[in-house]
């Protein structure tokens, strides 16, 4: 249980950081507030040959107002100040219910929004939320800068669209649509552990009360975050109904995810969750984006 | 072998300077180089919390972080809390309350409830055990740690 050993760098600044990245590569892994790394290497299931820690580069931990009405979030941004900060309360509710859920308080004090983002864990709050707020990520290498959505963002288990050389910098988060509403619904053994299964929601409502847009995905059902676009497709252009609301509930459990048997539930079991899940989740966000 | 890098830190107030490996994680660091035993090792992965310290005041998992990450930085470990003759309220009220039995995962609780207690001088019994949540407890079942919490909250009001 010790980790391998490695070169390890501190840079000071962005430039600096990315520039030992652009060298090193694929032999080269960013370590931003290391809690799912650090066990990685210490289990040796990740062995970088560098390590270029974050820690110390100025000017990646913020929380800004963003233009358009939304937020932008530094990468090295840590959990914990997500979770206490008034603007992502004011303007990501959503963001600001699931902070509480990720880990223990000694892990969010560490922890990083940028770096649990990057690590693409499937069962990870952030992961999911990122993808129903419609987030966008800015990725930074020496050659420059380019912006990528949560959805395309998300290849596969622990894989992202993040090439060897880039760095996530920052996430922006768009303001809520107007009847907008929205819910995280999981079941978890202990309020922090890894959810069994999870689903987070974001729907609108046209002026008509008929769900003009919803926005799921599933934590802990698949390789990746896994979208409800079955059950979307089953509710858009009509009114939320019960009836409807549990349509898509089936539809999101039976053909929106890929959930494994591991020692915690099976498939069966996790599926079973999806349905209920689901149907509370969007009950819920219906009611808030009628209220 | 990567290079040595040379490292600065405060622990319990005092400054210490060495040469460690870049690998060695800070758990490793306060026991096998700075003798402070204290900080125990359960895991090594983040799950125990029985080598939880105070990072700049704030509860850490030293197994999660690498020596040369708290270079230029304040470490407290249990070492830092109290002493036998003048323990801290809180280590008091763990004696008290017998919030302990073989008293492993104890340093770590510790380090996790004062800042704790600091930011919630009155905390419910719900608050109390989301806190504790990170921190396992083999022995006890957790009710007397949580009556332990109770009344150091009481003692550290007192005074």
């Amino acid at each position: 249980m010790k980790p391998p050993p490695f070169e390890y760098y501190a840079p000071a600044s962005l430039e600096e950081a990315l520039a030992l990245m652009a060298e090193h590569g694929w032999d080269a892994k960013p370590l931003a507030g290391g809690q799912s790394l650090i066990p990685m290497m210490n289990f040796r299931l990740a062995q970088p040959e560098v390590l270029v820690d974050l820690n110390g580069v100025a000017g990646l931990g913020y929380i800004r107002p963003a233009d358009d009405g939304g937020v932008l979030i530094g990468a090295m941004t840590r959990h914990k100040t997500v979770q206490q900060d008034s603007l992502i309360a004011e303007r990501a509710p959503l963001l600001h219910e699931a902070m509480p859920k990720i880990a223990t308080q000694q892990i969010r004090n560490r922890g990083t929004f940028g770096g649990s983002l990057a690590h693409a864990d499937p069962a990870a709050e952030l992961v999911s939320v990122s993808v129903v707020l419609d987030g966008r990520m800015r990725l930074q290498s020496a050659q420059g800068e380019r912006w990528v959505a949560a959805s395309d963002f998300f290849v596969s288990l622990f894989t992202t669209a993040l090439e060897p050389e880039e760095l996530l910098v920052e996430v922006h988060l768009p303001p809520a649509p107007a009847r907008a509403g929205w819910s995280l619904q999981e079941v978890a053994r202990r309020p922090h552990d890894f959810a069994l299964m999870g689903v987070a929601a974001v729907v609108g409502l046209d002026e008509d009360g008929k769900c003009d847009f919803v926005r799921l995905s599933y934590l802990s059902a698949g390789d990746r975050p896994m979208e409800g676009q079955k059950a979307a497709a089953a509710l858009v252009g009509e009114k939320p109904s019960a009836e409807a609301i549990r349509a898509a509930a089936e539809a999101g459990a039976t053909l929106d995810i890929e959930p494994s048997d591991d020692i915690h539930a099976t498939a069966e079991f996790r599926r079973h969750l999806a349905n209920v899940l689901t149907r509370r989740a969007l009950e819920e966000a219906f009611e808030r984006a009628a209220g | 072998m990567s290079e040595l890098f040379k490292l600065q830190v405060t622990v319990n107030g005092e400054v210490y300077e060495r040469e460690v490996e870049p690998r060695l994680l800070l758990s490793d660091f306060l026991r096998h180089e700075l003798g402070l035993t204290g900080t125990h090792v359960g895991c090594e992965h983040g799950v125990c919390g029985a080598c939880t310290v105070l990072l700049d005041g704030e509860a850490v998992r030293a197994c999660l972080m690498f020596a040369p990450q708290v270079h230029g930085r304040e470490v407290v470990t249990v070492e830092g809390l109290g002493t036998i003759a003048e323990m801290h309220p809180l280590q008091q009220a763990f004696q008290e309350a017998h919030g302990l039995q073989c008293g492993f995962c104890t340093p770590g609780f510790l380090t996790s409830l004062i800042p704790f207690l600091e930011e919630n001088p009155d905390p419910s019994e719900e608050e109390i055990r989301e806190a504790i949540s990170g921190n396992l407890c083999r022995c006890t079942g957790y009710v007397h740690i949580v009556e332990a919490v109770k009344l150091a909250a009481e003692k550290m009001s007192a005074t």
